[in-house]
């Protein structure tokens, strides 16, 4: 079947099998390979991208669900338009040292996006409970737990100016 | 995976059709539970029938003495609704716990309703809520919607559309997550009604039930201590790795001590 979306701000048509998965519509078909498949069982958020602004596992997502929809991937998260950095979220996770091998690293950023997003003043706790679904396994949480945070108010201090 | 034909209807009538003109044919709502079955191959249905394009299933409506939800409503939107919030606090309590951000993002209530997980968290809501499931062709009354393990009252071809819920003068959430997964080891939802107190408990054995002991001594006393001696028996609760059968039946009651503290807030 055909179908048409968004993918990082560009109008984009596939042909796919239903059963497709978006995981791995991206990295295999699109060659978009900064979605990582960790777990390949919805557990550990490697894969994590935006679908219509929220955040979803694309390893648990038919590639049917994106026709007439908008995509983020890692690909596309970028700091101001032109201005050839990286997004707020990305520059925290490197100034905090929020990540160690960065396998994790684009599910992460892509869940504090939408976090950040949907709460600007984000507390610990709720980075704690919003990051339940994306496991790390060598960094222990905390860093990039005050990468999140540090990110989250770097993205409400850019939205101000 | 194996191949599958996809229909994306935008009626009703239409998806109900073409949920029974093939055999097996499966819905899919948000396809938390349907998409990893499908990839472990427990599951190979000829067709899916994707209930997103059917708008009339989405969307939150406050309706005096009742709360009606659509069944395609994710659980992120009951959870930030401020109807929810205001009418029914516990029951948005309930779905921000369900999962994690990106499986609230994707999963249904009427999805989870229909799948009836024996360790799903909106079991316990509808059936302590005591909330009519809405379906194409008849409401089913909670306490005769969830049969036993994934079992339900659905017929062939049957589609949920809504689920109604009656507002409570109180009501309360809580459970003991199993680390891993998030699902409810033993989830137990409180809710209290002029005619009296329902409670519900998930994840503890084949599937959803209620307690009557403690319904009968809420009713007379809306605090955690008029519960804090009552057992219920583990005989035919679940034993599996996560827990034994005993250490469940006793966390029944811590949870709704719990719960019945959530509800008075």
């Amino acid at each position: 079947m055909q179908i048409s979306f968004t993918l990082n701000g560009r109008p984009t048509i596939v042909d796919v099998e239903p059963a497709t998965l978006v995981a791995e519509l991206l990295r295999e078909q699109l060659h978009l390979t900064g979605t990582h498949i960790g777990c390949d069982t919805s557990q550990c958020g490697a894969c994590v991208v935006h679908l219509d602004g929220l955040p979803v596992k694309s390893c648990t997502l038919l590639a049917p669900a994106l026709d007439g929809a908008t995509l983020l991937t890692i690909e596309g998260l970028q700091g101001a338009p032109g201005s050839n950095r990286m997004h707020p979220m990305q520059e925290a996770f490197r100034e905090h040292h929020g990540l160690q091998c960065g396998f994790c690293t684009p599910g992460m950023l892509m869940t504090a996006v939408a976090l950040a997003t949907e709460k600007p003043d984000l507390t610990e706790a709720d980075v704690r409970h919003g990051l339940e679904g994306n496991i790390c396994r060598c960094t222990g949480y905390q860093n990039i737990i005050v990468s999140v945070m540090a990110g989250a108010a770097a993205m409400s201090a850019a939205k101000g100016e | 995976m194996k191949p599958f034909a996809y229909h994306q209807p935008h009626q009703i009538p239409d998806a109900a059709r073409l949920l029974t003109s093939v055999a097996d044919s499966k819905l899919v709502a948000g396809g938390m539970t349907l998409i990893p079955t499908l990839k472990q191959r427990l599951a190979s249905p000829p067709a899916l029938v994707d209930l997103s394009r059917l708008g009339s299933l989405k969307g939150i409506t406050d309706d005096g003495t009742t709360i009606t939800i659509g069944a395609m409503t994710p659980h992120a939107v009951v959870a930030a609704s401020k109807v929810v919030l205001t009418r029914i606090p516990g029951l948005a309590a309930l779905a921000s716990m369900i999962g994690d951000p990106a499986v609230r993002s994707r999963g249904t209530i009427g999805g989870s309703v229909a799948n009836n997980d024996p360790a799903a968290d909106y079991p316990a809501g509808v059936l302590g809520l005591g909330a009519t499931i809405v379906t194409n062709t008849r409401e089913i009354a909670a306490d005769k919607f969830f049969l036993g393990l994934f079992e339900t009252a659905l017929e062939p071809g049957e589609i949920i559309t809504a689920i109604r819920f009656p507002v409570p003068l109180k009501a309360g959430y809580a459970k003991f997550k199993a680390p891993a997964s998030r699902y409810a080891l033993v989830g137990v939802f409180v809710a209290k009604f002029a005619g009296g107190v329902r409670v519900a408990v998930t994840g503890a054995g084949p599937g959803v039930f209620r307690v009557p002991p403690m319904e009968e001594a809420l009713s007379e006393n809306f605090d955690p201590s008029a519960i804090a001696a009552i057992r219920i028996d583990a005989e035919g609760l679940t034993s599996d790795i996560h827990a034994e059968a005993d250490y469940r039946a006793h966390l029944v009651t811590v949870m709704a001590k719990r719960a019945v503290d959530a509800a008075l807030g």
